[in-house]
């Protein structure tokens, strides 16, 4: 990759296409997902497990939210309470206003690994959600090619996953997941699969496209650094039960850049944070 | 990988040789290790002076192929025909139950239990009874085939449609993908490496099978010329036979390896 790692001020000459002009430009001007007293509870024999405990969070349009905390403090329980892959035992979800039901259009998901189908090429892996909901082939396959692009890989679609590197499959999954423009970002630890260097450029990469690709993202993680370095505002969650203890405004200036990881602002918010996980 | 470094063409550079190997380098000592134990057992045949109907030569053998070329010919099309039918009835009707199997709760919890014991009767026990109930000529082989082959398919079909992984099917789930979609676009294609496996296993069996069914009672075949050329002391008749079931075997292995590179290579890669 040649693309510049430091700085990350690039955008594009043009807005894309396919952006949604009712959406507003200002980020946490509008709320896009209102999570209302939401608890998850699982019934075993051993006893009642609670998942996740009265959660509450706002996220604005276009917002980039971060989920940290340890292992089994319910980050993940929240995304994919979020996607709609599992449903809460108490509370609800709004987005747009609207309780959620089912798995929504809107929203793309990254998981851990890329999970590409190694039976297809990565254009057609990214082509995936627009056959399955029926798009507008010609035109997807135009998106495909943009967004390909956008993340530095042009040129290999006719790959197969096997011949791309962890990173550059996490690259193809990304753009999978934008290809039918959701409003809505999920990102189960996108990047925990991959090495630290791969991780970092990766993490740069995702804010460059979203400068480019407005979304609303909720990323999880369990790495700090990364959390404060990518997000507006950073959930901490604990566990048992798991539920947020806390929330936090990241006040850095965008473009990030990886030096600020050594400002004295940063490392007050992984403190605050390590404390408050109790970690 | 796709980046290949390449370092300048230095002279001084000496480059350690990965040996990856060539086909006819891997072959040779199999070869000519199976050449030498050919010649062994001409010499010690002559040497100790074994009759011909205890143990033939290599040479023997050879005289015998040339001899009973077209009796051994048309046994072999006997014996490869039911050992194809019986194999193909078995795909034919394995694969939709395994589908049936995966999709349906009911099925899964009631049939499928009882298949999975009755991998375990010997089938070959069963040839007997087979021609007890529907007499001699090719029905009987085949069903022997069909017996064998049948639940190596069933179960590394059901295993195999079984086997997506979780974010696959999450991934599925959020876009609300029917079943049809996620049946031809994942689960099949998904399935398919488990299946060849099915099919490589099966396809040895169903040689044996069929042979069984031809021991049981038959009037054509490999296995039935085997059992009668012996019986006769023409052994090597009998040997001539088992070389082509052994060829068949292979050859009925490989075509399914061929056709599975060809369908999955996905799967066949390293």
């Amino acid at each position: 990759m040649s693309s510049p790692l430091r700085n990350f001020s690039v955008v594009p000459a043009e807005p894309t296409p396919n952006e949604s002009t009712s959406k507003s430009k200002a980020s946490g001007v509008r709320d896009k997902i209102k999570v209302e007293g939401l608890h998850k509870t699982y019934l075993t024999r051993t006893g009642r497990t609670v998942a996740l405990q009265n959660v509450d969070l706002t996220i604005g349009d276009d917002e980039f939210i971060a989920l940290v905390g340890p292992s089994g403090c319910g980050k993940s329980t929240l995304l994919r309470l979020i996607s709609a892959l599992i449903k809460p035992s108490k509370g609800k979800i709004l987005m747009d206003g609207v309780p959620i039901t089912g798995p929504s259009h809107d929203v793309g998901i990254v998981f851990q690994q890329a999970v590409l189908l190694p039976w297809r090429n990565v254009l057609d892996n990214v082509l995936l959600p627009a056959e399955i909901l029926g798009l507008d082939m010609k035109a997807a396959r135009e998106r495909a090619h943009q967004l390909l692009e956008l993340v530095g890989l042009a040129g290999f679609e006719t790959r197969n996953p096997h011949e791309l590197s962890g990173g550059m499959q996490q690259r193809a999954a990304i753009c999978r997941a934008l290809i039918h423009n959701p409003s809505v970002l999920l990102m189960d630890e996108p990047f925990a699969a991959l090495d630290a260097f791969t991780r970092e450029e990766l993490g740069f990469e995702l804010l460059r496209i979203w400068s480019v690709e407005k979304k609303t993202i909720i990323f999880v993680t369990h790495n700090i650094s990364e959390a404060i370095l990518l997000s507006d505002r950073v959930v901490a969650m604990s566990p048992r039960p798991g539920r947020i203890s806390e929330i936090l405004e990241v006040d850095l200036p965008r473009p990030r850049t990886l030096d600020m990881e050594f400002t004295q602002q940063f490392k007050t918010y992984s403190d605050r944070i390590r404390a408050v996980i109790g970690h | 990988m796709s980046e290949q470094t390449v370092a300048p063409a230095d002279a001084d550079l000496e480059d350690e040789i990965i040996d990856e190997g060539s086909w006819l380098k891997e072959s040779i000592t199999p070869i000519l290790t199976f050449c030498a134990l050919l010649m062994l057992w001409e010499i010690a045949t002559a040497y100790f002076k074994i009759p011909g109907w205890l143990l033939p030569a290599p040479s023997a053998i050879a005289v015998a192929f040339v001899d009973w070329w077209s009796d051994l010919w048309v046994h072999t099309l006997v014996t490869l025909y039911e050992t194809l039918v019986g194999f193909a009835l078995s795909i034919v009707l394995a694969v939709p139950l395994a589908v049936a199997v995966v999709y349906s709760p009911i099925l899964r919890k009631s049939i499928y239990p009882i298949l999975l014991a009755m991998q375990s009767v010997p089938k070959v026990a069963i040839a007997p009874l087979l021609a007890l109930w529907i007499g001699f000529g090719a029905l009987p082989k085949i069903l022997v085939v069909f017996l064998v082959c049948f639940f190596p398919i069933i179960v590394a079909t059901a295993t195999g449609l079984a086997s997506v992984p979780t974010p696959v099917m999450d991934l599925i789930r959020s876009l609300s993908a029917n079943q049809l979609q996620t049946f031809i676009k994942i689960r099949f294609p998904t399935a398919m490496p488990h299946i060849f496996v099915g099919l490589k296993i099966a396809i040895t069996f169903a040689v044996i099978g069929a042979v069984i069914g031809e021991f049981v009672g038959s009037e054509s075949g490999l296995g039935y010329l085997i059992l009668v050329s012996s019986s006769q002391a023409k052994t090597p008749v009998a040997f001539a036979a088992l070389l082509l079931l052994t060829v068949m075997s292979i050859v009925l292995y490989y075509a399914i390896e061929l056709i599975e590179r060809i369908s999955v290579p996905w799967a066949v890669r390293t």
